[in-house]
């Protein structure tokens, strides 16, 4: 490539760099600005100072986000857990046999996901008030699922499809009952697509904020991007800006290396079956 | 070790296309049968049923004496050999071959399944792989662990569904011979799946020919290189493939597109009176007539042929003699050349000449053949008007003693090998 093109590509880049991660910037530099020094009208602090960090870890605003916090690690791990081991019997099924009702299977997980979440939250709130499900981890826990099993489903079932048939035949031949297949040959093949989507599970029950909000009252069931709209009205401080930007730092930071570290998992997981071989 | 019987298996699909068609089979124990044919025989979905992957839609199939339509694979007792060789990726070579043994919890002890894996391994010549894994070998390799796989338990028979497509031709001629040499050693029964007939020819004691699901023919590979039953057949076995000439009978001879054959007695019974017949002729019958003597031309018959192309391989010279055919065999013909996995774009004669043949492109050659060679067949049935029944069954009964004698010689250099001082 040209000089001239590459110096071209390179400002492009730089300049989409910048676009994408400017707020996340902006947040972790309000996060580290003393809460007079919000006002400073510069996008550094004019002075690093923990204040905030040390509020929402430690100070009074602790009181609401860890056990937001722990609420979030608990009902998300829970739920990618269940959906992961669901998906993976659906996705087996669905990658290796030929049923009827395969494809209204699949279009249902489809259709599941597509559907926009607000317009089920007010009915839902009303059953789970009365079932006695309103601000609990259950109740959390099974909205999620609708939310993490459609897009288990379809990765773990492309992963399915690339593990060739002829593995369990051949164990079958070999002498394997049908579980023992499954679990001595498919499970070790299967491993690394499992990791993957678990990871993705996870992100999309870590980010949600509609049934957090709504299902939850109290700080028994509240995840965390809940609790941080809550920092506005329920705290007594000048400007809890600062203190919102500290905990989205924290929740959010996790997630960034995370993905980070597995990106390339992540990425085959998401095109997987996208092209064969 | 065991008998397969198949007793008019049928295997239908949904839509009731019959993949396997009342195929009826004896396999004998110990002996190595062969199903070949093209692409879509239904010669995989046959070994499958067999196997237990594929449900039998009507037939039975027994083994050793059991009838095995029900039962899972497990309970058959058989050992596959893959196309794609289905190993473990997870898992070493040693692993791989010894899964089937750790499978059966209990019934074999840790030094048992060493002894077990390292024999196949020394018998395959694998036992300096087997701490790698299979991604690390090479084809040939791979190859050998997935016959270390199928060897290694006491299975009643083995199964070979095409295990040597995915190698090269060297490789292929290698462990073409690899495998008759276990088998002989072994005598297990082999039930082995090809689509290429020179695998079929060298390998087999007997050899099935399947067509769309339906049996052709079951025979040595002598008898049915001879003694073809069908157009199909003959036009399946020999490389390069026989060639299908229009024959109109005209009196006291057979009018061919490039010469006349006079008619014997016995032709002319059993042409019967049809007045168009198919005549085959096999491209190594063709002689170049200048290089023979005198008296040898005498028997024979010959005429004059212009070569379009000719290819020299060395040892062989192939000359191509471009030729019309009659309009009313034309379309049996090509759709013999489909059936057989053909594009033919135009009828030739081809004529496998020795290398001391002085023939070249564009030239005008003698061509010189025994017309007791030539195998005549319906134009319309494709059946062989000429098939000589006592002949077949005579190489039939050849290759069985053949058969006995080598497996006994095998046995005998195993025991040599085994206890040198006696």
């Amino acid at each position: 490539m040209r000089t001239r093109t590459k110096v071209w590509w390179w400002v492009g880049g730089l300049l989409i760099f910048a676009y994408c991660l400017f707020p996340v910037a902006w947040i972790v530099s309000l996060s580290l600005k003393a809460p007079s020094d919000l006002d400073n009208g510069s996008f550094l602090p004019s002075a690093v100072s923990w204040q905030n960090y040390q509020l929402v870890l430690t100070g009074d605003a602790s009181g609401l986000f860890l056990p937001a916090l722990r609420n979030s690690v608990g009902i998300c791990l829970i739920a990618t857990a269940i959906s992961v081991v669901l998906a993976a019997l659906c996705a087996y099924a669905v990658a290796r046999l030929d049923f009827p009702g395969k494809a209204l299977v699949l279009g249902l997980a489809l259709g599941v996901s597509m559907f926009p979440v607000i317009s089920i939250v007010t009915p839902l709130f009303n059953i789970w008030r009365t079932i006695g499900l309103f601000d609990t981890w259950p109740g959390l826990i099974i909205p999620y699922l609708s939310i993490t099993l459609p897009l288990s489903i379809w990765t773990l079932s492309a992963f399915f499809r690339e593990i060739p048939w002829e593995m369990e035949q051949a164990a079958q031949v070999d002498g394997a009952t049908t579980a023992q297949a499954f679990r001595k040959v498919i499970v070790p093949l299967a491993g690394p697509g499992v990791a993957t989507t678990a990871i993705i599970a996870f992100f999309l029950a870590w980010n949600d904020f509609v049934y957090g909000i709504s299902l939850t009252s109290t700080e028994r069931a509240r995840p965390v991007p809940a609790a941080l709209a809550f920092f506005t009205g329920a705290s007594q401080f000048e400007e809890p800006t600062g203190a919102i930007s500290a905990a989205a730092v924290i929740v959010t930071v996790p997630v960034v290396v995370l993905v980070l570290l597995f990106q390339r998992q992540i990425v085959a997981g998401l095109t997987q079956g996208a092209v064969k071989g | 070790m065991a008998a397969i019987t198949l007793s008019h298996v049928v295997k239908e699909y949904g839509d009731g296309y019959p993949a396997v068609n009342d195929v009826s089979l004896d396999i004998d124990d110990g002996e190595f049968v062969i199903l070949v044919g093209p692409s879509g025989c239904g010669k995989s979905t046959l070994l499958r049923m067999v196997v237990g992957l594929e449900d039998i839609t009507d037939g039975e199939i027994t083994i050793d004496g059991d009838v095995v339509n029900d039962k899972a694979p497990r309970d058959r007792k058989l050992a596959m050999v893959f196309q794609n060789y289905a190993l473990y990726p997870h898992l070493s070579v040693f692993e791989n071959i010894a899964f089937p043994l750790r499978l059966d919890k209990g019934k074999y002890s840790e030094d048992e399944v060493r002894a077990r894996v390292e024999k196949a391994a020394d018998t395959l010549e694998l036992r300096e792989h087997l701490d790698r894994k299979p991604a690390n070998l090479s084809g040939g390799q791979r190859q050998r662990v997935a016959m270390g796989r199928a060897i290694v338990r006491d299975a009643r028979a083995f199964l070979f569904d095409e295990p040597l497509s995915n190698l090269d031709a060297k490789l292929r001629g290698q462990m073409r011979t690899e495998i008759s040499r276990m088998q002989r050693r072994l005598g297990t029964t082999t039930l082995y799946v090809t689509h290429d007939q020179t695998e079929a020819m060298t390998l087999g004691d007997r050899v099935a020919v399947l067509k769309k699901g339906v049996l052709q023919q079951v025979a040595s590979p002598r008898a049915l290189y001879e003694q073809p039953v069908n157009l199909f057949v003959a036009g399946f076995i020999g490389s390069p493939p026989m060639n299908f000439l229009p024959g109109e009978v005209d009196g006291d001879v057979l009018r061919l597109p490039l010469t006349e054959v006079p008619l014997t007695d016995d032709l002319r019974a059993r042409i019967g009176d049809r007045d168009l017949v198919i005549v085959g002729l096999r491209p190594e019958h063709l002689e170049d007539a200048s290089t023979l003597d005198d008296d040898t031309r005498g028997t024979g018959v010959t005429f004059e042929a212009d070569v379009d192309v000719i290819e020299w391989l060395g040892a062989e010279l192939y000359a191509y003699v471009p030729f019309e055919t009659h309009a009313s065999v034309e379309k049996t013909l090509e759709e013999l050349d489909r059936d057989l996995d053909g594009e033919g774009m135009r009828t030739q004669l081809v004529a496998a000449l020795g290398s001391e043949a002085r023939v070249r492109d564009g030239d005008t050659a003698e061509l010189w053949f025994d017309p007791a060679r030539l195998l005549v067949f319906d134009p319309e049935t494709g059946e062989n008007l000429t098939y000589d029944g006592e002949s077949a069954r005579r190489s039939d009964e050849e290759s069985v003693e053949e058969r006995r004698r080598t497996t006994e010689r095998a046995h005998r250099r195993a025991e040599a090998a085994r206890d040198p001082a006696a």
